[in-house]
């Protein structure tokens, strides 16, 4: 299969490198750059484990032909924390005992750093509709949007 | 919550992406591992071909059941299927690959004959006299050892004596784990010959049967080593072992690491499933509500295999009548086979089918005696010195009653309940309040030795290693045992490192089920600490001059009760009796007394201590289109004493959720024989918008013999859910008497 040349902003760090044409983002993420956070739990976009932001949104990175994110900027959950400074929602996931496995955990993050970016504070209701794409079969979702809300507040907003 | 409280040993390694799953690691050399499936309800092999497949450029083997180096099976469960396969998840070759699509290009060039043979598609057709013959050794398709009888009393007197005789059928459906990581292992050689297995597993210690059966290597040659699990609920056992046997003979055959991750739709086909349940209950009752006879038949459905069916069936007996005095009891719980994916254990070990059928009962009985719910309760609530239907005095204090009285007033439910009966019926959407209280046997009880080890080691600059032979599946169960330790030795948790298991380093400890985690998994670790403390103390006497029973720690010290600025550091006591030459490594294990069970009677005693909940639903039903919701569960639960209360609310609001899933949208579909909701976009579970408000308390208590005083919370937190959900809808007007409660079922009814 041919390879095409794939450029990528990823947390920050500009990534430019040769890849198979149908890998998606996800295995481009997870094979190739070694960022094994973002996590494949059903492959056709519905449990969110993969979530990651391109582009300032947050977006199902096993649906993403990687290709066509060509140019684009991605964060994942590993570009949260700046060295052993958590981001605000990590910290208030720490804190309210937001997580049990984890599995769900690095997608969940991602769709509520996206959903904080475009609004600060947003009502409960607002929160389970940003993760409501992001399933958990742990938690009952309870201490994750108390989590999400708090964060918000630390953040200024709500 | 306190700090400690929301303290978790994993944590920020699970926010930052660095918790390493068994589908995060890479082995240099390693190679993909695939399954071929049979895809067939119930069919004899013709034949098999693989030589196109071989032929693909990096397919490095494949491998058929003759191929397999020792056993062909584990348990009763196919490593690869010889002859006839018994349901559409039956593995008949392996492939390993240097890459996923060449190990994909195989699959789809592998050729099979298969000639259908006359498939068992429910439980119902199972027990026809006509039906075909799943397993030679068992003609009438019940699965071996499943049949559980309970006898007390007179049955036959019981009836005569009551007023009210009522019969009802309950039935509830296949239910997926749907843990959001799916199966992966990864398999390598280490320098001697022995395996190492990394997997996701919930139970390393069958993981390691499960390869040794399949490789023919002794016990101390198979090293399974747990990773990060990223749920379970009681799934990730057969399912795990097949995987992790047929990697394992894959990377002996090629002398390369293998993995093997599953994709979801393969999680779903071959995984366990919640055991469905056929409950017929006869129920009789005095005019004033006193419960006198009760006649059960419970069956569940084991599908192609089985090895949980007899364990489980064996807690169904002990609950079937609920939390409940009656004195005359006739029950009888089987399983069988059939031709669809296996039953096996999931959150609750059929405690929320029953749960839900015998709850339903109660309702149906009250409304039959024209008495409220509450009432026909209280009536015949088990009290402390009652007897059990399996025969056990109740010596501990038995709060089915306080948590029930607590529940409803914690959910308005007698205001509510009336307003709900006055409600225009007209309107489009109507409600209803229902409640269940339900009681669990803590730990495995009569079912299994609930003996497990733990080791501890403090380290000479006091840091803490803790390993359980019990294992966190997500639960948070390596937290609660650090918790236990740092609460006992007075110290920091950050101090605590909690490992998951490696078999290769502690005691065989049994499965990590029945809610044994912390009940039973913790009194090692107690154990443990209470020796390291004897040796810290003795050496810190030593250093300050007094005697140990003068000391007392707390804050990461050590000091003198009387005079606190008498003190040693945590790490220096550690450090002092670590070169005065004491072991700060000890292994401990936990025994418990014998408990007494006669099979034929059912009679015995089953458990040492029992977890007592309630829940509290309120439901809004949309007559228009069916669809029901939740809108509000309150739960009270006595657990005993809460270890971790971050960890235990956890646990309560999982527990709620899934059951919420379970009550209303959750059922596997199946096309004769094979299912159809193979992936989250035709199997639904709930999402955060399906989320009802939960409010939830736990009801402390004392005199159980939990660790630190902890009963069993897990699976309580699920199994009263579905059952008050149903008890909810009927009170709005939809007596549903199968699960899932779909808006389908609810629209028939409305439209007769």
């Amino acid at each position: 299969m041919a390879k095409k040349r794939l450029c990528l902003t990823v947390n920050g760090r500009a990534i430019e490198q040769e890849i198979e044409e149908n890998l998606r983002l996800l295995d481009v993420l997870r094979d190739e750059l070694g960022l094994t956070g973002s996590k494949e739990g059903c492959g056709i976009g519905e449990c969110g484990a993969c979530t990651v932001i391109l582009d300032g949104k947050a977006v199902n990175s096993c649906l993403v032909l990687a290709l066509s994110a060509d140019g684009g900027v991605v964060e994942t959950v590993e570009g949260l924390a700046a060295g052993d400074h958590l981001d605000p929602l990590q910290e208030s996931f720490l804190d309210n005992h937001a997580l049990q496995c984890g599995f769900c955990t690095p997608g969940m993050l991602m769709s509520a750093k996206a959903l904080l970016k475009e609004n600060p504070a947003p009502g409960v209701e607002e929160i389970k509709e940003a993760i409501s794409g992001n399933l958990c079969r742990c938690t009952g979702y309870v201490q994750i949007v108390e989590a999400v809300k708090e964060a918000a507040q630390r953040l200024g907003g709500g | 919550m306190s700090v400690h409280d929301s303290w978790r040993v994993d944590a920020r390694e699970k926010v930052t992406g660095q918790a390493r799953f068994a589908a995060d690691l890479h082995i240099p050399g390693q190679l993909i591992g695939k399954v071929w499936r049979s895809g067939q309800t119930h069919a004899r092999i013709v034949s098999l071909d693989a030589t196109e497949a071989k032929k693909i450029p990096g397919v490095v083997k494949i491998m058929l059941a003759g191929d397999m180096p020792a056993h062909t099976t584990w348990s009763t469960y196919p490593f690869l299927a010889q002859g006839r396969v018994l349901y559409q998840g039956d593995a008949v070759a392996l492939v390993a690959a240097e890459s996923e699509e060449a190990a994909l290009a195989a699959l789809a060039q592998m050729e099979a004959v298969y000639e259908a043979l006359p498939p068992v598609l429910s439980l119902d057709e199972a027990l026809e006299e006509s039906a075909p013959i799943l397993h030679n050794s068992y003609p009438d398709n019940r699965v071996a050892n499943s049949h559980w009888p309970v006898r007390k009393g007179n049955i036959r007197e019981g009836f005569e004596q009551s007023d009210l005789v009522l019969e009802r059928e309950y039935r509830t459906s296949h239910v997926e784990h749907a843990y959001i990581e799916p199966e992966a292992v990864v398999v390598m050689t280490d320098w001697d010959g022995s395996l190492i297995i990394y997997g996701s597993t919930q139970n390393p210690f069958n993981t390691r049967r499960a390869v040794a059966a399949a490789t023919g290597y002794p016990l101390n040659k198979v090293r399974v080593v747990q990773q990060a699990v990223g749920g379970s609920f009681g799934g990730k056992e057969e399912s795990v072992g097949l995987l992790a046997g047929r990697a394992s003979v894959l990377c002996l055959a090629t002398g390369r690491p293998v993995k093997m991750t599953y994709s979801r739709e393969e999680s779903v086909i071959e995984s366990s499933k919640r055991h469905p349940f056929r409950f017929r209950y006869k129920v009789g009752a005095k005019r004033d509500g006193r419960l006198m006879a009760l006649q059960a038949e419970l069956v569940d459905e084991g599908g192609a295999y089985n090895f949980q069916a007899q364990f489980m069936n064996w807690r169904a007996c002990v609950h079937a009548a609920g939390v409940y005095h009656i004195p005359n009891v006739e029950i009888d719980v089987y399983a069988v086979h059939t031709n669809h994916v296996f039953g096996g254990a999931m959150r609750g070990y059929s405690s929320p089918q029953i749960i839900f059928a015998q709850e339903s009962l109660m309702d149906e009985l009250a409304a039959a005696l024209g008495l409220e719910p509450l009432a026909l309760r209280r009536l015949n609530f088990l009290r402390e010195g009652d007897e059990t239907i399996t025969g056990q005095i109740l010596h501990e204090p038995v709060n089915a009653e306080k948590v029930t009285l607590r529940a409803l007033d914690l959910a308005d439910y007698e205001r509510k309940k009336e307003a709900y009966r006055r409600q225009d019926p007209d309107t489009r959407q109507v409600g209803g309040i229902g409640f269940a209280t339900c009681f669990r046997g803590c730990g495995l009880g009569a079912e299994a030795p609930d003996a497990t080890g733990a080791i501890l080691s403090v380290q000479e600059d006091g840091s803490i290693v803790v390993r359980s032979s019990l294992t966190d599946m997500g639960q948070g169960l390596q937290t609660a045992h650090a918790q236990l330790v740092a609460r006992e030795l007075g110290v920091s948790p950050a101090r605590i490192v909690s490992k998951p298991v490696d078999t290769s380093l502690v005691p065989e400890g049994g499965m990590t089920v029945a809610s044994r985690g912390t009940y039973s998994g913790g009194k090692p670790i107690l154990q443990a600490v209470a020796r390291i403390k004897q040796i810290l103390l003795h050496v810190a006497a030593q250093k300050l001059e007094c005697s140990a029973g003068e000391l007392a720690m707390a804050n990461d010290c050590v000091f003198r009760r009387e005079d606190p600025s008498q003190k040693l550091s945590f790490a220096e006591v550690a450090s002092a009796a670590f070169w005065s030459g004491h072991s700060l490594s000890v292994t401990e294990w936990f025994q418990p007394g014998p408990l007494r069970w006669e099979r034929e009677t059912g009679q015995g005693e089953a458990f040492p201590s029992y977890t007592y909940s309630c829940v509290v639903a309120e439901v809004s039903v949309d007559r228009l289109t069916g669809k029901a919701t939740v809108t509000k569960l309150v739960s009270v639960h006595d657990a005993g004493r809460v270890v971790h209360a971050g960890a235990a609310s956890g646990q309560v609001y999982g527990g709620m959720a899934m059951g919420v899933g379970m009550a209303l949208m959750e059922g596997l579909n199946f096309e004769r024989g094979l299912v159809t909701s193979t992936n989250f976009d035709r199997y639904l579970i709930p999402t955060a918008a399906d989320i009802p408000e939960a409010v939830f308390e736990f009801l402390p208590s004392d005199g159980n013999s939990g660790a630190a005083g902890a009963k069993s919370l897990g699976e309580a937190t699920v199994e009263a859910v579905p059952a008050a959900v149903a008890n909810a809808l009927a009170a709005a007007g939809y007596r549903l008497r199968t699960l899932p409660a779909l808006s389908e079922s609810l629209l028939k009814r409305e439209r007769g």
